[in-house]
């Protein structure tokens, strides 16, 4: 049934992207930065980890993670440590997207040749 | 010609997207990257003894590789321009935003080239979630004793 529940909130969250793509003049770009400050309100709200625990990984793999990933990081280091500690930890927890894909991009561009 | 008529040409002639297949395809596309993920993250926890938010992690690690290396082949572009965003919705976009700069741009140089543009797609969205996320926990700050 997990299964099933995560295949069904990443489809609908893609479908949605799809729809406003399609009926506006948003580019792709628009659409991740909108979903990803959507997944920082969510958190704010406390809803996104409810998604989560609903969903599994249909609600990790949606680049609204990524938002909830900052609030929650940054939530841990504002009670342990308060403002200072937002600033050390805000990017705890995303840390693994953002490094994994420098490493691997930078390695990559250089060993392949672009699309002539 | 004025404005009215030419934009009833363009209209006229560009080709229809079919926006219900578009929908339909990114659903199917986008569920079953959130399907894949979570059967990586089952076999993870059962097989390698790894905790929930342990598994997040190495999938969304996983994913990033995979999409970066998929760009590097030539075979991202395609995908998207079928699937749409059923793919670059997920992380995997994130990863094939940077990579297909750092490829794009490489040409340009290592400073001027790719350093100055490795970013130029991604930054966006660390630029508005960073923003978002950092308001958002002053405003938690305020409200919240």
């Amino acid at each position: 049934m997990e299964f099933v529940r995560a295949f069904i909130f990443a489809g609908v969250m893609c479908m949605i992207a799809q729809i406003i793509l399609d009926n506006s003049k948003f580019t792709p770009g628009h659409l991740t930065s909108i979903f990803t400050v959507l997944g920082a309100i969510l958190s704010f709200l406390g809803i996104y980890d409810k998604l989560i625990a609903w969903a599994g990984a249909g609600a990790t793999v949606i680049i609204s993670n990524f938002g909830h990933l900052l609030y929650s990081s940054g939530l841990i280091g504002l009670k342990e440590n308060g403002i200072l500690g937002m600033f050390q930890t805000l990017l705890c927890s995303s840390s693994v997207a953002i490094v994994s894909a420098v490493v691997f991009s930078a390695i990559l561009a250089i060993i392949f040749k672009p699309k002539s | 010609m004025d404005k009215k008529e030419y934009k009833k040409m363009v209209d006229k002639i560009s080709p229809k997207e079919n926006k219900f297949k578009n929908a339909v395809v990114s659903f199917l596309v986008g569920g079953s990257i959130g399907l894949i993920g979570e059967i990586i993250v089952v076999v993870l926890m059962n097989c390698f003894g790894l905790g929930r938010v342990e598994s997040y992690a190495w999938l969304a690690l996983i994913l990033v590789l995979l999409g970066s290396l998929f760009t590097a082949l030539n075979f991202f572009d395609n995908w998207v321009s079928c699937a749409k965003a059923g793919l670059f919705l997920p992380t995997t976009g994130f990863a094939h935003s940077i990579a297909s700069s750092a490829l794009d741009y490489k040409k340009d140089g290592l400073i001027t080239g790719l350093g100055a543009n490795f970013f130029k797609l991604a930054g966006s969205v660390l630029l508005y979630g960073i923003l978002s996320a950092f308001f958002l926990l002053i405003v938690r700050l305020i409200i919240g004793a």
